[in-house]
């Protein structure tokens, strides 16, 4: 068994923030990812990170409140109030560090940090590196972590938590380099993740960004929260769902239908292409529903050409280069075709505001966790910010849980079960493999049920022909056949492991959206269209049991903020 | 429904004994647009789930696929297989670099010196409440070196370290002249010993092979060579800029 005192899985922002502040504070602490760190799914954001800097001649009298209103506003009152307030709080200095520790944001001409405008926002407060800021922030963060001397378990697959007498005291994983199972002992675990935007067959997300870390908590009896709320981003390519940065609007780019009209002017007509993402990407849809898209088909336009050619490869070289080779399409001659895309879990793992879980010992952090700040729809440039302002906060917490324990136990028993338990299971699923499901066929079935079903717009009757889908592949998952068992780098075992996390997940999110009878934020629907704050200005909480979700509520946080009509 | 050919190079570490290398061929199918990556998928999910190699963002920005094919490094995430010639897609890992299994090169030293060359921003002045100024053009001196997503393609192709396997390589070297070039940088002399020497900078012999081998057409060898001439500068006047 290995031991560190804290571990951390996930090794993207959210991870990388946690463990440097718990090294800071003197806890021995390691890091458990799947790919390299600096490979993580931080590093695909492309338009940047919300602060109050005030460094744009347009925000001179920008603040922190003004940046919590227009998060609450987005969230469409559902974020919690405090957790807002403290993440807009938090943003100022958090930014300011992470210059100090070198990321390379672009900068205006008197020397300071630069800021474009975006979604949602009153003013511009998007701090920016060209449209690359995830992964500017993601390398200094791995570098940070480099010299703060963090331990890093690189290519390991965490495949479940150890719990001992109801506590968490470890992970076991999977070393994909060596081959095998082992147990990593710990006095806490924050869970570090990400979102699971691939149990949906259109998302912008990384491929590794399953969930998973989400259902491992979820099977201890962690409850999952507001998984309902499903981020669709307005503009992804056509043919691959990579994502084309709101960056791009927020530059000056526009949304062109069939008819060559700048359509947002019917949606949101002070705010047109920088309405929030639910708007945006609803206005999207009910223009190729209603025969508008480009030729008449399932896409509309995102149009760059009049920034000209300079602006474009100054401001916006990544999603060009990305337009060239994934769409054949460059952006200084050509509208880019673009489709709302999955893109971001609003729901997650239920914590406070230090990344504590009703699991002592457990933390998570970043968008497999949910505060919640962004409520119902997160605003673009809030989710960088988050894993650094909440990361830093659960290092923080995990590291003084650690120091206060009293005594550490001897969980050795604990993990040796937990490892049997694995080794069963992949036994089981051994067992299947000549007779039993194919578990690509399900995976397939699971994310076009996802898509088709629990999309932008939502009603009662589709929904429940695709939970009802969903049921049957939570059963047909259990007999998923395994046909590699052993090995290094084992992707059937890993990918099949996973999946039965992932339609766990799933089956909370669509759970979630037919339970919840109101239209907020991105949870639109067309039987219930409006918000209704007397019953469902509540977060939704679902607990794990095998025969399916058991759902309950929770009060949201106000105070701040009275909810308002949701204009822009 | 077209259909593409591929040649997959395989290595399994724990077969007995291999002679000779190994291809498998295997028919891919699709409808209009098939990467190397998705045509991967297809093999590991459909035809043979024992195939081995990496994946995560799949587009292009982290640096996971990198992988020989057809004779050129190349991102398998970026590489549409209708913009490749010839009957049959042939897919290798990286080449002068260990292997894992399969596609999986064993990146363990590339990271470690990565690490050596102390790849964080040093400071020595006392730290602003706000932002470290930097003029428009000094951060555009870091445009190039931070686009790097440390694929190791510059690595597997530079004939230095084939030769040399101590060499830091292209991808470190670059790494170290992104801080040494950046304006907000106090390292001084401190970071110079990890490259000034004979595992360092004097084993670019200015091949370029790194040049065409990335696939985000970063230059590392240009950086390389100002990396020794501040290196000179440092040692005779005190300072690299």
């Amino acid at each position: 068994m290995i031991y560190h005192e804290l571990i951390v899985v996930g090794g993207g922002l959210a991870g990388l923030r946690a463990a440097v502040e718990a090294k800071k504070a003197g806890v021995d602490v390691a890091i458990i990812s799947q790919v390299w760190p600096g490979r993580s799914h931080s590093g695909a954001a492309q338009g940047g990170v919300n602060a109050a800097l005030a460094n744009h001649p347009e925000s001179a009298d920008d603040t922190w409140e003004k940046h919590a209103f227009d998060t609450v506003k987005g969230s469409d009152y559902l974020a919690d109030q405090d957790a807002v307030a403290q993440m807009t709080k938090d943003a100022i200095p958090i930014i300011y560090e992470m210059e100090h520790w070198g990321c390379p944001f672009s900068r205006f001409e008197d020397g300071r940090i630069a800021q474009r405008p975006f979604g949602g926002a009153g003013y511009p407060r998007t701090c920016y590196g060209a449209d690359k800021t995830g992964h500017y922030m993601l390398h200094t963060m791995v570098e940070k972590a480099y010299e703060a001397g963090v331990a890093m378990y690189v290519e390991w697959f965490v495949g479940r938590l150890i719990v001992d007498e109801g506590v968490c005291r470890g992970v076991v994983a999977y070393d994909m380099i060596s081959g095998g199972w082992t147990a990593f002992g710990a006095e806490a675990v924050i869970m570090a993740t990400g979102g699971a935007g691939r149990t949906y067959g259109n998302s912008t997300n990384a491929i590794i960004s399953t969930g998973f870390g989400m259902a491992m908590a979820y099977h201890t009896g962690v409850p999952l929260k507001d998984l309902e709320f499903v981020q669709f981003h307005p503009t992804g390519l056509l043919t691959t769902n990579i994502l084309m940065t709101e960056g791009a609007r927020g530059e000056g780019g526009y949304l062109l239908n069939d008819l060559g009209e700048r359509f947002m002017e019917r949606y949101a007509p002070k705010a047109m292409e920088l309405a929030p993402r639910d708007i945006t990407s609803r206005s999207i849809q009910t223009e190729i529903t209603e025969g508008r898209g480009i030729g008449g088909k399932g896409y509309v336009h995102l149009d760059l050409r009049h920034l000209g050619a300079q602006k474009i490869q100054e401001k916006l070289p990544g999603i060009r280069d990305l337009a060239i080779h994934f769409e054949g399409v460059d952006p200084i001659e050509e509208p880019i075709p673009i489709v709302p895309s999955q893109h971001y879990s609003m729901g997650g793992i239920d914590t406070d505001m230090d990344g504590a879980t009703v699991l002592p010992g457990f933390f998570a952090a970043g968008e497999c966790a949910c505060v919640s700040v962004h409520g119902a729809n997160r605003l673009g440039g809030n989710s960088l910010l988050e894993t650094v302002v909440f990361g830093r906060r659960a290092g923080a917490a995990a590291a003084a849980y650690v120091k206060a324990l009293e005594e550490k136990f001897d969980s050795s028993t604990a993990a040796r079960r937990a490892i049997a338990e694995v080794e069963e299971r992949i036994d089981r699923l051994a067992d299947n493999a000549v007779d039993g499901e194919d578990p690509y066929a399900i995976r397939l079935e699971m994310t076009t049920t996802m898509k088709e079903h629990f999309g932008v717009f939502r009603d009662a009757a589709t929904m429940r022909v695709g939970l009802d889908t969903m049921y049957e592949l939570k059963e047909r998952v259990a007999r998923a056949g395994l046909r590699c068992t052993v090995g290094v780098f084992n992707l059937d075992m890993i990918r099949t492991v996973e999946l039965e996390g992932m339609i766990d997940v799933a089956l909370g999110i669509a759970a979630g959206a037919l339970n919840r009878t109101e239209s907020r934020g991105s949870h639109s629907r067309t039987d219930h269209p409006d918000r209704d704050d007397t019953n469902w200005l509540k977060h939704t909480l679902a607990f794990y049991q095998p025969e399916g979700p058991r759902l309950e509520m929770k009060p949201v946080a106000l105070g701040m903020f009275e909810p308002q009509e949701r204009t822009y | 429904m077209p259909e593409a050919r591929f040649r997959v190079k395989r290595y399994d570490p724990e077969a007995p004994v291999m002679i000779g290398a190994r291809y498998d061929e295997f028919t891919v199918p699709y409808e209009s647009s098939l990467t190397v990556l998705e045509g991967l998928f297809y093999i590991q999910e459909h035809l043979d789930g024992s195939l081995a190699f990496r994946y995560c963002c799949r587009a292009a920005v982290c640096g996971s696929c990198a992988m020989y094919i057809n004779g050129t490094y190349r991102l398998a995430c970026q590489t549409n297989v209708r913009h490749l010639h010839g009957d049959a897609i042939t897919v290798e890992p990286m080449p002068h670099i260990p292997l894992v299994k399969d596609l999986v090169s064993d990146m363990t030293d590339f990271f470690a010196k990565y690490e050596a060359i102390k790849p964080y921003l040093m400071r020595n002045s006392k730290t602003p409440d706000a932002e470290i100024p930097q003029s428009e053009a000094d951060r555009k001196k870091l445009d190039m070196p931070i686009d790097c997503i440390m694929c190791g393609c510059c690595y597997s192709s530079c004939p230095s370290v084939w030769g040399e396997g101590s060499y830091l390589g292209p991808a470190a070297l670059l790494k170290a002249y992104r801080f040494e070039v950046d304006s907000r940088d106090e390292a001084g002399k401190t970071r110079l010993p990890s490259f000034d020497n004979e595992r360092g900078i004097y084993r670019c012999h200015t091949i370029t092979n790194c040049v065409e081998a990335c696939p985000k057409e970063l230059n590392p060898t240009e950086a390389i060579q100002w990396l020794k001439g501040a290196t000179v500068r440092r040692r005779l006047l005190g300072r690299a800029k």
